[in-house]
């Protein structure tokens, strides 16, 4: 039996409690309430000064008004699967461009392994914000891209501000998210398995997939799971690269928030957008759970 | 046992073969299966293998005994297709196979590490070079069957690798690695990573499959006890070159030098130089000994050259009583005794900071010795007993 000191292994709960729990209590009350034109623009209050009574009227005056009005608009279900959609999309071409270069990192000498990684890393130091702002100005009519496609007597490409750009966006930021995942797999892979594949008649290409392959599957499955996720709620990416057309639902959050005051509205998008994430979230945790108990 | 028409069969007593009447490597006209010409391997200008030459016949246990970083692995590799050699060349049943990429060689693994797939059952495991060989479905099944009944591992076809212990692990290996019937097996320290008990009986399982399935193995070890018991014949390595190549009693019985003769089990070296060799006897002069040695040998010996005379502890004969004078005979004092049950070793110090060994075997069911610790004691061995080194 291992045992931990008490206080310690409270430390994540309290963590959690604090930084997790209550905010997301807060937002789910906040779905629950009505919108009203006051400050703070909602209703009901707790109010403490009425003890009991205030309690009662505050529990009663809670109701899923919010969430009937969120299904029955085309708006909310429209970002909602639009989100699900591209963030799908780019967790596909993710995987087809994250898998190529972790196998090339796996294959590498040791020195050139760290360099690659690094490089992986780096742009990290560099704020998120500069760095999708420099693909505006790559994408944008003018940009560099189309400059150098004129250059090679191309025509322009039209990217910012259409899907387009949106998944490029995705693909840019969340490619060391499934890279590492999937290299910590390859790396680890014993060179010996592929010599045995080869050893009882396989090509090098059929050892890759009977073998190197199916092994990197949790790998794959793990960064596809930390893109996807944050992905569907992304807000920065869509906003700055997607232009007016694009819906998704971190924007929807934000323009019910900011632009309309509507904070019910905005806290049951993102109740409904936690729900339906807790699937891929569940998946991820098993398949985890999974890997580590082997 | 079974030992068919096309077995080489010569005339000659066979001494230490297991399998009487079968020395392929005797018959002038026999062509090998494998044949390494002269192979030399480096790796970043480090020589691994020094145009190394060696013949294996079919049917053959043939065995790479050296210690680590001798080159043997390195040797197999080769063969296996996994490394280049830089010289010489490797001929399969006569034919150049420098250009064969490992898939298409008839040449299976048993990889040290196993190398079990760990995302494939045990049927699925053993079924991956039938696969490979594009069987039918129904091929495969029955092939997979028999191989797992031919390693006792019935019923476990639907296990993962890692529900199983160390040596069902390493039958499924064997399973993997002999059913797609290579042309020669390959066996990188098979036994290595079982227990001593176990490895003990692997040793005769495997020897007991090679003569039923009537395949070639190669097995490549650092274990001189697993090279003895199972192998028709060994070559011992050192430092990337072929050090003697022989039937298991051979290389213990008559080492070609002294690396052989030390590394094929315990020796006593007497360095001396040659005083007379005449009538296949050769006597050396040593101030070990009063009146020198004396041994037997069949090539001609310089006067004057150096030479050694290396004895088996076993051919040791141990005195109590100071025996006649004469050659081969040391005087010394008990140093320490190793008692094993079978066999007592006693270590004798014949001169300060010199010590011989010395084992008897105990043969009587007696718990008092006769010889204790720093009893003086006379040493001896026959004319026949020792082997006469120049290298």
């Amino acid at each position: 039996m291992r045992t931990r000191p008490p206080l310690a292994a409270l430390a994540p709960y309290l963590w959690l409690l604090v930084f997790f729990a209550l905010p997301f209590a807060l937002v789910v009350k906040l779905s629950l309430s009505d919108t009203v034109l006051a400050m703070p623009p909602y209703a009901p209050q707790l109010d403490f000064a009425a003890g009991s009574a205030g309690l009662k009227s505050f529990f009663a005056a809670l109701d899923l008004e919010t969430y009937r009005r969120l299904a029955s608009d085309d708006l909310y279900l429209a970002s909602y699967f639009s989100s699900l959609r591209l963030a799908g999309l780019a967790t596909v071409i993710l995987a087809l461009v994250g898998y190529p270069i972790a196998y090339g990192i796996a294959r590498c000498s040791d020195g050139a392994r760290q360099v690659l990684v690094m490089a992986l890393i780096l742009p990290f130091w560099t704020s998120f914000l500069i760095r999708i702002y420099a693909w505006i100005a790559i994408l944008k009519p003018a940009g560099l891209l189309n400059q150098a496609l004129a250059s090679v007597g191309l025509p322009p490409l039209t990217i910012l501000n259409t899907e387009a750009g949106v998944l490029v966006g995705l693909v840019y930021a969340y490619l060391p998210f499934m890279v590492l995942p999937l290299y910590a797999v390859l790396e680890r892979q014993d060179e010996s398995l592929i010599e045995a594949a080869e050893d009882l008649g396989c090509t090098p290409t059929g050892a890759f997939w009977r073998v190197t392959f199916p092994l990197s599957l949790p790998g794959l499955a793990a960064g596809a799971l930390i893109c996807f996720i944050p992905m569907v709620g992304e807000f920065v990416i869509p906003d700055l690269l997607g232009g007016s057309e694009t819906l998704m639902l971190g924007r929807t959050i934000w323009n019910e928030f900011f632009a309309n005051r509507d904070w019910p509205a905005a806290s049951a998008v993102a109740v409904a957008l936690l729900v339906s994430l807790l699937v891929p979230i569940v998946l991820y945790q098993r398949q985890q759970a999974k890997v580590l108990g082997r | 046992m079974d030992t068919g028409p096309d077995r080489a069969v010569t005339s000659k007593p066979h001494v230490g073969a297991v399998r009487s009447g079968f020395a392929p490597w005797e018959d002038p006209q026999a062509r090998p299966l494998v044949r390494f010409e002269a192979v030399t391997k480096r790796f970043d200008g480090e020589i691994a293998v020094d145009a190394a030459s060696l013949d294996i016949h079919e049917r053959e246990f043939f065995a790479l005994l050296g210690p680590s970083g001798c080159g043997k692995t390195t040797l197999m590799r080769m063969l296996a297709g996994f490394e280049t050699p830089d010289e010489g060349r490797i001929l399969l049943d006569g034919q150049d196979i420098a250009g064969l990429p490992p898939h298409r060689r008839p040449v299976h693994m048993m990889f040290q590490s196993y190398a079990l797939f760990p995302h494939l059952s045990v049927a699925r495991n053993v079924a991956f070079g039938l696969r490979a060989q594009g069987l039918g479905k129904r091929e495969i099944t029955d092939r997979v069957e028999e191989m797992l009944a031919l390693v006792k591992l019935e019923g476990m076809g639907g296990r993962k690798p890692h529900q199983l212990s160390g040596g069902q692990r390493q039958r499924v290996a064997l399973a993997r690695a002999i059913a797609p019937k290579p042309r020669i097996l390959l066996l990188d320290e098979p036994l290595a990573a079982l227990d001593r008990k176990l490895r003990e009986d692997t040793q005769f399982e495997l020897m007991g499959l090679q003569h039923s399935l009537g395949m070639t193995f190669l097995i490549v070890t650092h274990d001189r006890e697993e090279a003895m018991v199972v192998a028709d014949r060994i070559a011992v390595m050192r430092a990337g070159r072929i050090a003697q190549v022989g039937r298991p009693a051979e290389v213990y019985e008559a080492p070609a030098n002294r690396y052989v003769a030390d590394f094929i089990g315990d020796v006593n070296l007497f360095e001396g130089r040659v005083e007379a060799a005449e009538g296949g006897v050769v006597r050396l002069g040593s101030p070990e000994a009063p009146q020198g040695f004396t041994g037997f040998v069949e090539t001609s010996h310089a006067i004057g050259s150096q030479a050694w005379i290396a004895v088996r502890p076993e051919k040791m004969r141990l005195h109590l009583d100071p025996p006649p004078a004469g050659p081969n005979r040391l005087g010394g004092r008990v140093a320490d005794i190793g008692y094993l049950g079978d066999w007592t070793t006693y270590v004798v110090e014949v001169a300060p900071g010199r010590t011989v060994r010395a084992a008897c075997a105990n043969t009587a069911r007696t718990v008092e010795r006769p010889i204790a610790r720093d009893d003086a004691i006379w040493l001896t061995f026959a004319p026949d007993a020792g082997v006469v080194l120049v290298e």
